[in-house]
């Protein structure tokens, strides 16, 4: 429930109900505000995008990416020492071997597990938390593929480099978009269930940046709807996929020719490590919304903590646009409990409008979300047009209900059940009120950086899913990290299990790299205290840390 | 309320037993955090899509066992909290190529299914609103679609499961239907096949090495060009 003092507010944006609707009635949706144009686009982030401030970015003081500026939070967590002691590990022992080690839970995990295992290869795929959870299964508006007639993976590329404003890796875009229509057929031969029309083709709206409308989605569980299936069929693979969770990798091995040859395993329930010799290593940890870049509120998941890029980057596997966050248009900011929550931008695909507290439309709905959150927060900052929470946040009406008026009364419900569900348990009814809307971390642009077939600059190590970067440049349109996920993380799997094959002997295993990186972060003065990668985010109030007191970690009594 | 009321009131909660003070207003979640609890275990997305959380409580005098997930739930005062972040469940292994979209798969896989006693305790224990008793009902009568829609908004926490006097996984039950529906009985796509044969044989190959090589100006010529679609009606 809205509280008293916002009550004026929300009349105003029934009041200008009706107008908008007429204009987008009379005019079309895609133009009922003018887009931006490249100046105006490329003035807005300057001014209002987070990733243009100056305390956003630092060089890196060590690693191969060595004085490039990147984000600041994620330098800090490069800068650190490894969780382990190097020379406490028998390398010469290993307590597992397998042909292809996948780290990661989530659907480029998964797709790469399921690909790989036809290669013939052994299998083991290893996970911090449980197998599923990642952002992926939180993704809720959808799946970009050119299907329709009137597309074509040639214009989905083309939507893809202006989106990312030409930066992307044109090698990695050409395999997203080529790759994404043979995707969505592999996904339904495993029984996912896409939105259809009555005649059995494909649902498809826009999304923002799209000239096409080419968004796939299961409802506005789009990522669970995907990801369920995956899950499920490595579960009835289990003879040949072995999955470890509650594990997460804390270090890469190499050997001594220079390729990665395995990972150091915690038990993250008995502290217990173990070491895994695997030929192929595929990272597909993820991203890192955790790190709350600036403080901001995070859309991600428990686990979204930059893990992979940490790993990678220890064993010398080049980084690509890891100066670039995607902040999303819409996360909730009322109410407080669900401060951050993503609001699926299938809102605006619907034809719901973004407006300010006197209920004006400012912005064209459907920008590439780094423009239209620039815009989001120019509206509140300069603009003084937000409406103020009672915890003193700012927001944008997101108008909803109006998407009753454009698409019949029922579309909300069955189109955003998601969505429905979490605002009526704090009693808002989102047919007929408003959401109220800040830009929220949401993705990780940049990572490791790979080619097409998902190679690190380090021989032996693949990356795939959010963890890689390059594929969106700077700026990721709605729809392509479900694409990204599953095209490259199938990729990863058949490229690394035929790398796996092919690999004639193998090599003492080492974990000098490491040795090496904490001698370089020691150099640079570090606090040895400040270790990585961090595995959780730490959200224990300070009063009762200030008691948290245990001087010695003995047997069974642990922190 | 007033803009800046952030002072909050505590209420009393019972984790596991052990009382502990909160700000009113925390979700489970939040308050085992504010605890001093490092979840491991029964915690996920924190955005009610991934079932980590599934959680058991009471009410200050109630009687009633109720079922919630942990990030979606709001402390009460005297509340008494329990996570159960596992379910233990057998899934039986098949190969989705290998069946076929009939009551018979149910009835190898699932035998316990034709056992449910229509007690709607699956449905009451649900954090989702899930009619699960109705498809559990409709996979007894046969009607694999109507399950695989109607359990569609499963985030498998398992709360079903372990409330049920019947013994019924109805969380596993739900993805065989949906996996079912999605390959045999949804109605195919057309276009889809043409654009799978499409890029399989060759047909945008050419021009997608020619727009590859674009210039980086002509590349933005073309896409600040580019034609938009209309969306849908309205």
């Amino acid at each position: 429930m809205y509280p008293e003092y916002m009550q004026d507010s929300l009349k105003k944006v029934e009041a200008s109900r009706p107008s908008r609707l007429r204009l987008s009635r009379e005019k079309g949706r895609e133009h009922i505000f003018p887009a931006m144009t490249a100046a105006q686009r490329e003035e807005v982030l300057q001014k209002f995008h987070p990733d243009y401030k100056k305390i956003a970015k630092r060089p890196l003081r060590i690693g191969v990416n060595k004085g490039e500026s990147i984000t600041t939070e994620v330098a800090d967590i490069l800068e650190a020492y490894s969780r382990i002691n190097p020379d406490v590990f028998d390398l010469n022992h290993p307590d597992m071997e397998t042909d292809v080690l996948i780290v990661g839970g989530g659907s480029a995990a998964c797709s790469a597990a399921l690909l790989a295992e036809q290669e013939g290869v052994n299998v083991l795929l290893v996970t911090k938390l449980r197998l599923g959870d990642s952002n992926s299964i939180m993704a809720q508006g959808g799946i970009q593929a050119a299907v329709n007639p009137q597309d074509s993976p040639i214009r989905h590329y083309l939507d893809v480099m202006g989106g990312g404003h030409f930066d992307n890796k044109p090698e990695l875009v050409e395999a997203l978009s080529m790759d994404a229509p043979l995707v969505i057929d592999w996904l339904i031969e495993l029984g996912v269930m896409f939105d259809r029309n009555p005649d059995g083709s494909l649902k498809t709206r826009h999304g923002g940046g799209t000239s096409r409308t080419r968004m796939l989605s299961c409802k506005d569980y789009s990522g669970s709807g995907i990801l369920r299936v995956l899950r499920d069929e490595i579960e009835c693979r289990k003879e040949r996929i072995r999955v470890i969770d509650f594990s997460p990798v804390v270090e890469l091995i190499m050997d001594t020719d220079g390729r990665v040859a395995g990972a150091i395993l915690q038990n993250f329930e008995t502290d217990e490590y173990f070491i895994v010799k695997s030929k192929a290593v595929i990272l597909a940890t993820g991203g890192m919304g955790r790190l709350h870049i600036q403080g901001f509120p995070t859309t991600n998941h428990y686990g979204a903590t930059c893990d992979g890029v940490v790993l990678g980057y220890r064993a010398g596997a080049r980084l690509i646009y890891m100066d670039s966050v995607q902040y999303h248009p819409t996360g909730a900011v009322f109410p407080e409990q669900i401060l951050g929550f993503l609001v699926t931008e299938k809102v605006r695909g619907l034809g719901g409008q973004p407006v300010n507290k006197d209920g004006y439309l400012f912005v064209f709905p459907l920008e590439p979300r780094d423009v239209e959150s620039s815009a989001f927060i120019r509206e509140c900052v300069e603009n003084h047009n937000g409406v103020k929470t009672p915890s003193g946040q700012q927001g944008i009406w997101l108008d909803s209900p109006i998407i009753e008026e454009l698409e019949g009364v029922g579309t909300v419900e069955r189109e955003l059940p998601a969505m429905v569900r979490q605002f009526k348990r704090f009693n808002i009814d989102i047919t007929k009120e408003p959401m109220l809307v800040y830009p929220t971390l949401h993705f990780q642009n940049g990572g490791l950086d790979v080619n097409a077939r998902c190679e690190t600059s380090v021989p032996g190590l693949y990356a795939a899913g959010e963890v890689q970067g390059g594929t969106h440049g700077r700026n990721r349109l709605m729809g392509n990290s479900q694409l990204e996920i599953t095209v490259f993380g199938r990729r990863a799997g058949t490229f690394a299990a035929q790398y796996a094959k092919s690999l004639e002997k193998t090599s003492d295993l080492t974990l000098e790299h490491v040795r090496k990186y904490n001698r370089e972060v020691e150099k640079i003065g570090i606090d040895p205290a400040r270790v990585s990668p961090i595995l959780l985010p730490d959200y224990i109030p300070n009063h009762v840390k200030e008691r948290q007191l245990t001087s010695h970690y003995l047997g069974a009594i642990r922190g | 309320m007033k803009e800046k009321e952030t002072q909050k009131k505590a209420v009393a909660i019972y984790i596991m037993g052990k009382k502990f003070f909160v700000p009113e207003g925390s979700t489970i979640m939040s308050a085992l955090e504010y605890s001093g609890y490092q979840l491991k275990r029964g915690a996920g997305c924190r955005e009610g899509f991934c079932g980590a959380c599934a959680t058991v409580y009471r009410l200050k005098g109630d009687y009633k066992l109720r079922t919630g997930l942990a990030c979606q739930t709001v402390v009460e005062d005297e509340m008494l909290i329990a996570q159960i972040p596992f379910v233990p469940v057998v899934k039986p292994v098949y190969d989705v190529n290998r069946i076929e979209p009939t009551i018979a798969v149910f009835k190898n896989l699932y035998p316990e299914v034709f056992r449910c006693v229509a007690c709607n305790t699956c449905t009451k224990a649900c954090p989702q609103d899930i009619n699960v008793m109705d498809y559990v009902n409709a996979v007894e009568r046969g009607d694999i679609e109507k399950a695989a829609h109607v359990s569609f908004d499963c985030i498998r926490c398992g709360l079903c499961a372990l409330r049920c006097p019947a013994e019924i996984a109805q969380f596993n039950v739900g993805i065989l239907a949906q996996r079912l529906y999605g390959k045999y009985l949804a109605p195919g796509s057309s276009q889809l096949e043409q654009r799978v044969k499409e890029i399989k044989s060759g047909k945008f190959d050419d021009e997608m090495s020619c727009i590859k090589k674009k210039e980086l100006a002509e590349l933005k010529k073309m896409y600040y060009e580019r034609d938009i679609e209309p969306g849908e009606k309205g």
